[in-house]
Protein backbone atom coordinates (compact mmCIF):
# COMPACT_ATOMS: atom_id res chain seq x y z
CA UNK A 1 0.00 0.00 0.00
CA UNK A 2 2.52 2.26 1.23
CA UNK A 3 4.83 1.54 -1.66
CA UNK A 4 2.78 1.93 -4.22
CA UNK A 5 1.44 5.41 -2.92
CA UNK A 6 5.17 6.37 -3.17
CA UNK A 7 5.96 4.72 -6.66
CA UNK A 8 3.00 6.48 -8.01
CA UNK A 9 4.04 10.12 -6.21
CA UNK A 10 7.56 9.54 -8.19
CA UNK A 11 5.89 8.80 -11.31
CA UNK A 12 3.77 11.94 -11.58
CA UNK A 13 6.55 13.77 -10.42
CA UNK A 14 8.80 12.50 -12.94
CA UNK A 15 5.60 12.40 -15.66
CA UNK A 16 5.60 16.26 -14.48
CA UNK A 17 8.80 17.36 -15.32
CA UNK A 18 8.42 15.52 -18.23
CA UNK A 19 5.35 17.86 -19.71
CA UNK A 20 7.70 20.91 -18.13
CA UNK A 21 10.49 19.62 -20.40
CA UNK A 22 8.64 19.28 -23.66
CA UNK A 23 6.75 22.33 -22.91
CA UNK A 24 10.13 24.30 -22.78
CA UNK A 25 10.64 22.56 -26.20
CA UNK A 26 7.72 23.24 -27.61
CA UNK A 27 7.41 26.83 -26.86
CA UNK A 28 10.91 27.23 -28.46
CA UNK A 29 10.16 25.24 -31.47
CA UNK A 30 6.99 27.79 -31.57
CA UNK A 31 9.55 30.99 -31.92
CA UNK A 32 11.70 29.69 -34.33
CA UNK A 33 9.29 28.33 -36.60
CA UNK A 34 7.43 31.75 -36.23
CA UNK A 35 9.02 33.08 -39.49
CA UNK A 36 5.56 32.10 -41.44
CA UNK A 37 3.17 34.01 -39.03
CA UNK A 38 4.87 36.87 -40.24
CA UNK A 39 5.55 35.84 -44.29
CA UNK A 40 1.85 34.79 -44.29
CA UNK A 41 0.18 37.55 -41.88
CA UNK A 42 -2.99 36.44 -42.89
CA UNK A 43 -2.83 33.37 -41.03
CA UNK A 44 -2.11 35.24 -38.14
CA UNK A 45 -4.80 38.59 -38.59
CA UNK A 46 -7.69 35.30 -39.61
CA UNK A 47 -6.78 33.67 -35.81
CA UNK A 48 -6.85 37.58 -34.66
CA UNK A 49 -10.07 37.48 -35.43
CA UNK A 50 -11.05 34.76 -33.55
CA UNK A 51 -8.88 35.37 -30.93
CA UNK A 52 -9.30 39.38 -30.59
CA UNK A 53 -12.27 39.80 -32.07
CA UNK A 54 -14.75 37.74 -30.68
CA UNK A 55 -13.51 38.61 -27.00
CA UNK A 56 -14.19 42.22 -27.21
CA UNK A 57 -18.00 41.64 -26.43
CA UNK A 58 -17.25 40.13 -23.19
CA UNK A 59 -13.99 42.57 -22.73
CA UNK A 60 -15.76 45.70 -23.30
CA UNK A 61 -19.07 44.80 -21.54
CA UNK A 62 -16.98 43.41 -18.23
CA UNK A 63 -14.98 46.43 -18.51
CA UNK A 64 -17.92 48.53 -18.07
CA UNK A 65 -19.66 46.63 -15.60
CA UNK A 66 -15.80 46.58 -13.40
CA UNK A 67 -15.48 50.30 -13.88
CA UNK A 68 -19.26 51.66 -13.17
CA UNK A 69 -18.65 48.88 -9.86
CA UNK A 70 -15.79 50.69 -9.02
CA UNK A 71 -17.20 53.89 -9.08
CA UNK A 72 -20.01 52.94 -6.82
CA UNK A 73 -18.09 51.09 -4.07
CA UNK A 74 -14.82 53.61 -4.54
CA UNK A 75 -17.33 56.44 -3.53
CA UNK A 76 -18.75 54.62 -0.55
CA UNK A 77 -15.27 54.24 1.04
CA UNK A 78 -13.60 57.60 0.15
CA UNK A 79 -16.91 59.85 1.26
CA UNK A 80 -16.25 58.10 4.80
CA UNK A 81 -13.46 60.28 4.94
CA UNK A 82 -13.89 62.84 2.78
CA UNK A 83 -12.15 62.14 -0.59
CA UNK A 84 -14.70 61.37 -2.92
CA UNK A 85 -12.77 63.65 -5.52
CA UNK A 86 -10.42 61.31 -5.26
CA UNK A 87 -12.36 58.74 -7.19
CA UNK A 88 -10.98 59.54 -10.68
CA UNK A 89 -7.89 58.29 -9.24
CA UNK A 90 -8.62 55.07 -7.50
CA UNK A 91 -10.91 53.95 -10.51
CA UNK A 92 -8.17 54.69 -13.20
CA UNK A 93 -4.93 53.76 -11.07
CA UNK A 94 -6.87 50.12 -9.71
CA UNK A 95 -7.85 49.27 -13.54
CA UNK A 96 -4.65 50.86 -15.58
CA UNK A 97 -2.16 49.03 -13.01
CA UNK A 98 -4.10 45.17 -12.21
CA UNK A 99 -7.58 45.13 -12.50
CA UNK A 100 -7.46 45.79 -16.36
CA UNK A 101 -4.72 43.41 -17.50
CA UNK A 102 -5.43 40.67 -14.87
CA UNK A 103 -9.63 40.47 -15.21
CA UNK A 104 -9.12 40.97 -18.92
CA UNK A 105 -6.43 37.84 -19.30
CA UNK A 106 -8.60 35.47 -16.80
CA UNK A 107 -11.36 36.41 -19.21
CA UNK A 108 -9.23 36.15 -22.46
CA UNK A 109 -8.29 32.74 -20.74
CA UNK A 110 -11.66 31.56 -20.88
CA UNK A 111 -12.93 32.76 -23.70
CA UNK A 112 -9.95 32.60 -26.18
CA UNK A 113 -7.49 30.10 -24.79
CA UNK A 114 -10.35 27.52 -24.20
CA UNK A 115 -11.33 27.39 -27.88
CA UNK A 116 -7.57 27.27 -28.88
CA UNK A 117 -6.96 24.14 -26.96
CA UNK A 118 -9.96 22.72 -28.08
CA UNK A 119 -9.52 23.48 -31.70
CA UNK A 120 -5.65 21.93 -31.31
CA UNK A 121 -6.49 18.84 -29.26
CA UNK A 122 -9.36 18.17 -32.24
CA UNK A 123 -7.30 19.17 -35.01
CA UNK A 124 -5.20 16.42 -33.18
CA UNK A 125 -7.64 13.71 -32.11
CA UNK A 126 -8.83 13.91 -36.00
CA UNK A 127 -4.95 13.22 -37.50
CA UNK A 128 -5.17 16.89 -39.53
CA UNK A 129 -1.97 17.78 -37.49
CA UNK A 130 -0.46 14.43 -38.79
CA UNK A 131 -1.86 14.70 -42.60
CA UNK A 132 -0.09 18.03 -42.62
CA UNK A 133 2.95 16.39 -41.66
CA UNK A 134 2.49 13.67 -43.87
CA UNK A 135 2.06 16.69 -46.95
CA UNK A 136 5.58 18.21 -45.10
CA UNK A 137 4.20 21.01 -43.85
CA UNK A 138 5.07 21.59 -40.07
CA UNK A 139 2.09 22.03 -38.26
CA UNK A 140 3.99 24.34 -35.35
CA UNK A 141 4.40 26.84 -38.18
CA UNK A 142 1.28 26.68 -40.13
CA UNK A 143 -1.32 26.02 -37.13
CA UNK A 144 0.76 26.46 -34.05
CA UNK A 145 3.23 30.49 -34.64
CA UNK A 146 -0.16 32.25 -36.16
CA UNK A 147 -2.44 31.75 -33.18
CA UNK A 148 0.18 32.02 -30.60
CA UNK A 149 1.42 35.51 -32.11
CA UNK A 150 -2.39 36.69 -32.79
CA UNK A 151 -2.89 36.27 -29.12
CA UNK A 152 0.41 38.15 -28.14
CA UNK A 153 -0.66 40.84 -30.03
CA UNK A 154 -4.45 40.96 -29.21
CA UNK A 155 -4.34 40.33 -25.58
CA UNK A 156 -2.76 43.91 -24.69
CA UNK A 157 -5.11 45.59 -27.27
CA UNK A 158 -7.94 44.17 -25.27
CA UNK A 159 -6.49 45.14 -22.06
CA UNK A 160 -6.36 48.74 -23.23
CA UNK A 161 -9.86 48.66 -24.21
CA UNK A 162 -10.72 46.81 -20.82
CA UNK A 163 -9.15 49.69 -18.48
CA UNK A 164 -10.71 52.54 -21.52
CA UNK A 165 -13.95 50.74 -20.66
CA UNK A 166 -13.58 50.45 -17.30
CA UNK A 167 -12.48 54.31 -16.39
CA UNK A 168 -15.95 55.45 -18.80
CA UNK A 169 -17.80 52.90 -16.55
CA UNK A 170 -16.49 54.77 -13.43
CA UNK A 171 -16.89 58.37 -14.63
CA UNK A 172 -20.66 57.28 -15.77
CA UNK A 173 -21.22 56.21 -12.35
CA UNK A 174 -19.13 58.37 -9.92
CA UNK A 175 -19.83 61.99 -12.60
CA UNK A 176 -23.20 61.29 -14.21
CA UNK A 177 -25.04 59.31 -11.43
CA UNK A 178 -23.38 60.09 -8.31
CA UNK A 179 -22.10 63.73 -8.85
CA UNK A 180 -18.79 63.85 -8.38
CA UNK A 181 -17.18 66.82 -10.21
CA UNK A 182 -16.32 66.63 -13.69
CA UNK A 183 -12.98 68.60 -13.81
CA UNK A 184 -12.31 67.13 -10.23
CA UNK A 185 -12.83 63.30 -12.02
CA UNK A 186 -10.24 64.14 -14.35
CA UNK A 187 -7.36 66.34 -13.34
CA UNK A 188 -6.98 64.32 -10.07
CA UNK A 189 -7.03 61.18 -12.58
CA UNK A 190 -4.35 62.97 -14.61
CA UNK A 191 -1.99 64.20 -12.04
CA UNK A 192 -1.79 60.99 -10.27
CA UNK A 193 -1.53 58.45 -13.18
CA UNK A 194 1.59 58.69 -14.48
CA UNK A 195 2.47 57.37 -18.31
CA UNK A 196 5.29 55.39 -17.85
CA UNK A 197 4.85 53.99 -14.37
CA UNK A 198 1.54 53.21 -14.29
CA UNK A 199 0.46 52.56 -18.05
CA UNK A 200 3.31 50.85 -19.93
CA UNK A 201 3.74 48.92 -16.95
CA UNK A 202 0.24 48.00 -17.64
CA UNK A 203 0.77 47.13 -21.18
CA UNK A 204 4.01 45.18 -20.24
CA UNK A 205 1.71 42.58 -17.63
CA UNK A 206 -0.82 42.18 -20.41
CA UNK A 207 1.88 41.18 -22.82
CA UNK A 208 3.42 38.75 -20.50
CA UNK A 209 -0.16 37.63 -19.52
CA UNK A 210 -0.79 37.40 -23.24
CA UNK A 211 2.44 34.92 -23.95
CA UNK A 212 1.89 32.75 -20.81
CA UNK A 213 -1.93 32.14 -21.63
CA UNK A 214 -1.33 31.37 -25.34
CA UNK A 215 1.26 29.13 -24.74
CA UNK A 216 -0.37 27.38 -22.13
CA UNK A 217 -3.48 26.72 -24.27
CA UNK A 218 -1.59 26.11 -27.34
CA UNK A 219 0.77 23.69 -25.65
CA UNK A 220 -2.26 22.01 -23.63
CA UNK A 221 -3.89 21.69 -26.94
CA UNK A 222 -1.14 20.25 -28.93
CA UNK A 223 0.04 17.82 -25.70
CA UNK A 224 -4.13 16.03 -25.63
CA UNK A 225 -4.34 12.83 -25.69
CA UNK A 226 -6.41 11.67 -28.96
CA UNK A 227 -9.30 11.42 -27.38
CA UNK A 228 -12.77 13.26 -26.56
CA UNK A 229 -12.44 12.72 -22.92
CA UNK A 230 -8.86 14.10 -23.41
CA UNK A 231 -9.38 17.28 -25.32
CA UNK A 232 -12.27 17.91 -22.93
CA UNK A 233 -9.72 17.75 -19.86
CA UNK A 234 -7.04 19.56 -21.87
CA UNK A 235 -9.89 22.37 -21.98
CA UNK A 236 -10.06 22.17 -18.64
CA UNK A 237 -6.68 22.71 -17.57
CA UNK A 238 -5.90 25.55 -20.32
CA UNK A 239 -8.88 27.85 -17.80
CA UNK A 240 -7.24 26.46 -14.30
CA UNK A 241 -3.49 26.62 -15.59
CA UNK A 242 -3.45 29.96 -17.22
CA UNK A 243 -6.04 31.79 -14.67
CA UNK A 244 -3.68 30.71 -11.49
CA UNK A 245 -0.25 31.57 -14.05
CA UNK A 246 -1.53 35.21 -14.67
CA UNK A 247 -2.89 35.77 -11.14
CA UNK A 248 1.07 34.06 -9.77
CA UNK A 249 2.67 36.23 -12.67
CA UNK A 250 1.10 39.22 -11.69
CA UNK A 251 2.18 39.34 -8.29
CA UNK A 252 5.73 38.87 -9.29
CA UNK A 253 5.39 41.54 -12.03
CA UNK A 254 4.03 43.67 -9.58
CA UNK A 255 6.28 43.30 -6.78
CA UNK A 256 9.13 44.07 -9.78
CA UNK A 257 7.89 47.35 -10.82
CA UNK A 258 6.03 49.02 -8.15
CA UNK A 259 8.31 47.94 -5.33
CA UNK A 260 10.65 50.76 -5.47
CA UNK A 261 8.21 53.37 -6.32
CA UNK A 262 7.52 55.35 -2.99
CA UNK B 1 -16.64 33.94 -43.92
CA UNK B 2 -15.26 36.41 -46.28
CA UNK B 3 -11.26 37.39 -46.20
CA UNK B 4 -12.13 40.82 -46.67
CA UNK B 5 -14.96 40.95 -44.40
CA UNK B 6 -12.68 39.24 -41.79
CA UNK B 7 -9.73 41.86 -42.52
CA UNK B 8 -11.83 44.86 -41.87
CA UNK B 9 -12.85 43.34 -38.26
CA UNK B 10 -9.34 42.93 -37.20
CA UNK B 11 -8.24 45.99 -38.35
CA UNK B 12 -11.46 47.38 -36.90
CA UNK B 13 -10.35 45.77 -33.25
CA UNK B 14 -6.50 47.31 -33.82
CA UNK B 15 -7.56 50.26 -34.83
CA UNK B 16 -9.98 50.56 -31.06
CA UNK B 17 -7.08 48.88 -29.26
CA UNK B 18 -4.68 51.59 -29.95
CA UNK B 19 -7.48 54.62 -29.73
CA UNK B 20 -7.94 53.14 -26.30
CA UNK B 21 -3.88 53.23 -25.67
CA UNK B 22 -4.15 56.70 -26.93
CA UNK B 23 -7.08 57.25 -24.42
CA UNK B 24 -5.26 56.08 -21.65
CA UNK B 25 -1.94 58.31 -22.59
CA UNK B 26 -3.41 61.14 -23.27
CA UNK B 27 -6.96 61.83 -21.13
CA UNK B 28 -6.01 59.58 -18.26
CA UNK B 29 -2.38 59.69 -17.48
CA UNK B 30 0.35 62.46 -17.45
CA UNK B 31 4.87 61.60 -17.91
CA UNK B 32 5.61 63.24 -14.93
CA UNK B 33 8.91 62.87 -15.97
CA UNK B 34 10.68 66.01 -16.81
CA UNK B 35 13.33 64.55 -19.70
CA UNK B 36 17.26 65.18 -18.91
CA UNK B 37 17.47 67.05 -22.04
CA UNK B 38 15.72 70.17 -21.59
CA UNK B 39 16.00 70.23 -17.91
CA UNK B 40 18.67 71.51 -14.63
CA UNK B 41 18.83 70.19 -11.71
CA UNK B 42 19.72 72.02 -8.57
CA UNK B 43 20.34 70.87 -4.93
CA UNK B 44 18.43 72.33 -2.12
CA UNK B 45 19.52 71.15 1.68
CA UNK B 46 16.65 70.26 4.48
CA UNK B 47 17.36 69.54 7.98
CA UNK B 48 14.24 68.09 7.43
CA UNK B 49 12.10 66.74 4.24
CA UNK B 50 9.01 65.48 6.12
CA UNK B 51 7.57 63.34 3.99
CA UNK B 52 8.47 64.31 0.69
CA UNK B 53 9.06 61.77 -1.96
CA UNK B 54 10.55 60.99 -5.23
CA UNK B 55 8.59 62.52 -8.17
CA UNK B 56 6.81 64.50 -6.33
CA UNK B 57 5.88 68.07 -8.06
CA UNK B 58 8.10 71.11 -7.56
CA UNK B 59 5.93 74.34 -7.70
CA UNK B 60 6.26 78.09 -8.24
CA UNK B 61 3.25 80.38 -7.59
CA UNK B 62 1.58 77.22 -7.58
CA UNK B 63 2.84 75.80 -11.01
CA UNK B 64 4.32 72.60 -11.33
CA UNK B 65 7.84 73.31 -12.78
CA UNK B 66 10.00 70.42 -12.18
CA UNK B 67 10.10 67.11 -10.18
CA UNK B 68 11.97 65.83 -7.32
CA UNK B 69 14.62 63.57 -8.80
CA UNK B 70 16.49 62.81 -6.02
CA UNK B 71 16.94 62.43 -1.90
CA UNK B 72 20.03 61.59 -0.35
CA UNK B 73 21.15 61.63 3.01
CA UNK B 74 24.31 63.74 3.50
CA UNK B 75 26.49 61.79 6.02
CA UNK B 76 28.70 64.54 7.05
CA UNK B 77 26.51 67.52 7.51
CA UNK B 78 23.47 65.45 8.30
CA UNK B 79 21.11 66.81 6.51
CA UNK B 80 19.18 66.00 3.37
CA UNK B 81 20.08 66.83 -0.06
CA UNK B 82 17.16 67.40 -2.40
CA UNK B 83 17.80 67.25 -5.94
CA UNK B 84 15.35 69.22 -8.17
CA UNK B 85 15.38 68.76 -12.00
CA UNK B 86 13.76 71.87 -13.01
CA UNK B 87 12.25 72.59 -16.72
CA UNK B 88 14.92 74.59 -18.67
CA UNK B 89 11.78 77.22 -19.87
CA UNK B 90 11.93 78.48 -16.25
CA UNK B 91 15.07 80.06 -15.17
CA UNK B 92 15.09 81.39 -11.14
CA UNK B 93 17.21 84.16 -10.00
CA UNK B 94 20.35 82.81 -7.84
CA UNK B 95 18.64 83.94 -4.10
CA UNK B 96 15.74 81.59 -4.98
CA UNK B 97 14.57 80.12 -1.83
CA UNK B 98 12.93 76.39 -1.53
CA UNK B 99 10.04 75.50 1.21
CA UNK B 100 8.76 72.21 1.59
CA UNK B 101 4.53 72.67 1.69
CA UNK B 102 1.55 70.32 1.99
CA UNK B 103 -1.01 71.07 -0.64
CA UNK B 104 -4.41 70.65 1.72
CA UNK B 105 -3.90 69.78 5.37
CA UNK B 106 -3.44 66.29 4.87
CA UNK B 107 -2.53 65.91 1.09
CA UNK B 108 0.92 65.14 -1.13
CA UNK B 109 4.15 66.95 0.03
CA UNK B 110 5.73 69.23 -2.68
CA UNK B 111 8.73 71.42 -2.49
CA UNK B 112 7.61 75.37 -3.20
CA UNK B 113 9.99 77.97 -5.01
CA UNK B 114 10.25 81.66 -4.18
CA UNK B 115 11.93 84.21 -6.56
CA UNK B 116 14.55 86.22 -5.14
CA UNK B 117 15.39 89.66 -6.28
CA UNK B 118 19.14 88.51 -7.96
CA UNK B 119 19.97 89.16 -11.75
CA UNK B 120 22.18 85.85 -11.83
CA UNK B 121 19.95 82.68 -12.80
CA UNK B 122 20.40 79.35 -11.26
CA UNK B 123 22.42 77.08 -13.33
CA UNK B 124 23.05 73.21 -13.37
CA UNK B 125 24.24 71.50 -10.72
CA UNK B 126 23.58 74.70 -8.42
CA UNK B 127 22.94 74.94 -4.75
CA UNK B 128 19.79 76.72 -3.22
CA UNK B 129 20.84 78.44 -0.44
CA UNK B 130 17.68 79.50 1.46
CA UNK B 131 15.63 76.46 2.36
CA UNK B 132 12.42 76.02 4.53
CA UNK B 133 12.26 72.53 6.51
CA UNK B 134 8.63 70.65 6.43
CA UNK B 135 6.30 71.41 8.53
CA UNK B 136 6.20 68.25 11.46
CA UNK B 137 2.40 68.31 12.94
CA UNK B 138 4.11 67.11 16.56
CA UNK B 139 6.59 69.81 16.80
CA UNK B 140 3.07 72.67 15.69
CA UNK B 141 0.95 70.22 18.85
CA UNK B 142 3.67 70.82 20.78
CA UNK B 143 4.34 74.23 20.61
CA UNK B 144 0.88 74.92 20.86
CA UNK B 145 0.29 72.84 24.02
CA UNK B 146 3.37 74.19 25.70
CA UNK B 147 1.84 78.36 24.63
CA UNK B 148 -0.78 76.97 26.73
CA UNK B 149 0.06 76.50 29.43
CA UNK B 150 2.30 79.37 29.71
CA UNK B 151 -0.66 81.24 29.31
CA UNK B 152 -2.29 79.39 32.04
CA UNK B 153 0.47 79.30 34.90
CA UNK B 154 0.07 81.49 37.79
CA UNK B 155 1.61 84.91 37.36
Amino acid sequence: MLKQSIESLGNRTIQGVWRIGFAARFFVAMLLHSGTAFRRFGLTIREMYFTGVLSLIIILVSGLFVGMVLGLQGYETQQRFGSESALGTLVALSLVRELGPVLAGLLFASRAGSAITAEIGLMKATEQLSAMEMMAVDPIARVVAPRFWAGVISMPLLAALFSAMGILGGYLVGVLLIGVDVGTFWSQMKSSVDFEQDILNGVIKSVVFGVAITTIALFEGYDAPPTAEGVSGATTRTVVTSSLAVLALDFVLTAFMFRGLN
Amino acid sequence: MNKTVLDLWVGLFVIAGFAALLFLALKVGSTSAVSASNSYEVVARFDNIGGLKPRAPVKSAGVVVGRVADIRFDNETFEAAVTLRLDKRYAFPKDTSAGIMTSGLLGEQYVGLEAGGDSEALKDKDRILITQDAVVLENLIGQFIYGKAQEGAPQ
